[in-house]
């Protein structure tokens, strides 16, 4: 057992982080902060959850929201999708492995997986609306947000969603507050089978391990982490029975990256295009420098008088 | 042949100069909605397509209120310049004197008029600035709809949506270059503007710039004293 978080005192305490820890800001530069935080991650370990979305239930009071009350579809799922205020839902999948021909279900909680290259951040024009701690924290400044939609575009996990009310973006914050005084986050606190857990990368790696050198004594010698290279790595990272595929956990990309239409977009094309713009305006501007105007001589006049029969 | 380069409106009028009419007070007011909406849609787009460039969020109100109003501009641009699409394409069909024009743009560029074919109402650059923004126009239109998440976020797929923002930024860098071609002829060839703000153009321009569509003038006899 991974030990659990000790409660908060109950005096105020100062945030142990904030701007001044900043690695990455939306459409901005940053200076290198002058330390670095202890990189922080959560472990969802699929093989312990036991689908009671309780971290579902943690993450809405925490937050303070609520969910629209929504339709038995017929599938636990509830809500079928992410949405501005459930930042977190439960996933579940029946698979029939084919192997044992064993029915396996599988449950996966979704959320924001806190990338360590975040795509949201990189397609964020608005200065400042997504940042990055050195913790490894990725949040939303929902005052600086515009609600164009770009951060859905460049996530490779489509998690961020806007709400109809505010037009802003909603996602999983990691509680960053919670973790700015010393707690892990809600969702972690209240999972009764620590299938969540939160500590520092370090920490949650060699935990991971543990688990799957146990995964693996009791037959699934696929298990694995989930902590995907293509995105440098995340902040929210999987125990999967069955890591050699991913996708049988309701879509989980087997080997998630910014898409290169993303970085081509928010690389070379604002480059090129900037300097496409100066370029014909310098142009216009040289050419009519050495040039001169054109203009229309009296001769000209002359002639379309002649052509036309003549002035009055 | 009926002049296909005469449009209705174009008339000459005797006098010292002679003036000639080039465009009506309908087409005016449609080119300058039409001009009013690009250049806000460049400013708002542009405020939203380089960080450098955010701080012209400030003359719409603020990030969330640019976001909202460009794609209504672009909506009514996209009316708008139908209406001109509608009035100057005719007129903007491609001749054979075009080609050699273009060959010869050396010549256009050092102001050489008298080296050039007569040509029509429209010259082949002025073709090319008008084939050019219909074309990215439409590319703009339906691209925009994609990306136009607030209302339109369900039709399509993530993937799609990367590709008409990839679209979308490429074709508005190209169409502000070719906005950027078309102001500037219009202030380096002397003369131009006053088509677009009174409406009329002296002969003397006519002829040294769009000899045959003057002749097609003096041909139709639409000349009035
Ligand atoms: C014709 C109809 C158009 C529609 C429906 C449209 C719609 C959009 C939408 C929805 C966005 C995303 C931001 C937002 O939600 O406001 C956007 C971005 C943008 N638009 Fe348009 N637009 C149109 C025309 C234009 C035109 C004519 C230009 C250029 C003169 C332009 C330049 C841009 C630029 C530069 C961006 C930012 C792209 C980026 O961030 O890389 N748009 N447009
Ligand atoms: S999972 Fe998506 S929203 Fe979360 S940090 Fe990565 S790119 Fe951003």
């Amino acid at each position: 057992m991974f030990p659990p978080l000790p409660n908060p005192p109950v005096q105020p305490m100062p945030a142990k982080f904030g701007e001044q820890d900043l690695v990455r800001r939306s459409a901005s530069n940053v200076a290198p902060p002058a330390r670095q935080l202890t990189q922080m991650a959560k472990l969802i370990d699929t093989s312990k959850c036991i689908g009671c979305k309780a971290c579902q239930a943690a993450c809405l009071e925490w937050n303070d929201l609520r969910e629209e009350v929504g339709f038995n579809h017929g599938v636990l799922d509830n809500p079928l999708d992410l949405t501005p205020s459930s930042l977190t839902v439960m996933r579940f999948s029946e698979w029939i492995n084919p192997e044992t021909q064993n029915l396996e279900w599988l449950i996966r909680k979704d959320g924001c997986m806190h990338c360590a290259d975040p795509g949201c951040l990189k397609a964020c024009p608005a200065p400042g609306a997504i940042v990055q701690y050195s913790n490894g924290i990725v949040d939303f400044d929902h005052d600086k947000c515009i609600g164009c939609g770009y951060c859905i575009k460049g996530c490779p996990f489509n998690i961020p969603r806007i709400s109809k009310v505010d037009n802003k973006a909603y996602k999983c914050t990691l509680c960053s507050d919670r973790v700015a005084v010393g707690q892990g986050p809600a969702c972690a606190k209240a999972c009764p089978t620590q299938a969540i857990v939160f500590g520092t990368k370090e920490e949650m790696k060699q935990h991971a391990e543990d688990r799957i050198k146990d995964l693996k004594s009791r037959g699934f010698v696929n298990a694995g982490l989930y902590d995907p290279p293509g995105v440098g790595g995340t902040h929210v990272m999987y125990v999967l029975h069955h890591a050699d595929k991913p996708e049988i956990y309701a879509n989980l990309p087997k080997d998630p990256r910014i898409s290169p239409i993303v970085e081509v977009w928010k690389g070379v094309t604002k480059y090129a295009g900037m300097v496409a713009i100066g370029a014909f305006a310098a142009v216009g501007f040289l050419h009519h420098l050495i040039s001169g105007p054109n203009r229309v001589s009296d001769e000209d006049e002359q002639n379309a008088e002649r052509l036309t029969g003549g002035g009055s | 042949m009926t002049a296909y380069d005469v449009e209705p409106g174009d008339q000459i009028h005797a006098g010292h100069p002679v003036t000639v009419d080039r465009y009506t007070k309908s087409a005016r007011i449609n080119h300058w909605i039409t001009a009013t909406c690009l250049v806000l849609l460049a400013l708002s787009g542009l405020s939203l397509f380089h960080p450098s460039l955010f701080f012209l969020t400030g003359l719409f109100g603020g990030g969330q209120p640019t976001r909202i109003i460009h794609p209504w501009i672009g909506v009514l641009l996209f009316f708008s310049f139908s209406g001109l699409f509608i009035r100057f394409w005719r007129a903007n069909l491609w001749r054979r004197e075009d080609g050699t024009w273009l060959a010869q743009l050396r010549d256009v560029l050092a102001a050489n008029d008298d080296k050039l074919p007569e040509v029509g109402k429209y010259n082949a650059g002025q073709k090319t600035v008008f084939w050019g923004m219909s074309f990215l126009i439409v590319v703009l239109i339906a691209s925009g709809l994609v990306i136009w998440d607030q209302y339109f976020a369900a039709y399509t797929t993530i993937d799609q949506k990367r590709l008409a923002v990839l679209i979308h930024a490429l074709a508005a860098v190209v169409i502000i270059c070719v906005w950027i071609v078309h102001v500037y002829a219009a202030i380096w060839v002397r003369g131009t503007v006053s088509a677009m703000t009174r409406g009329r153009v002296t002969g003397g321009w006519a002829w040294r710039h769009h000899r045959k569509w003057l002749r097609e003038l003096v041909g139709g006899r639409q000349t009035r004293s």
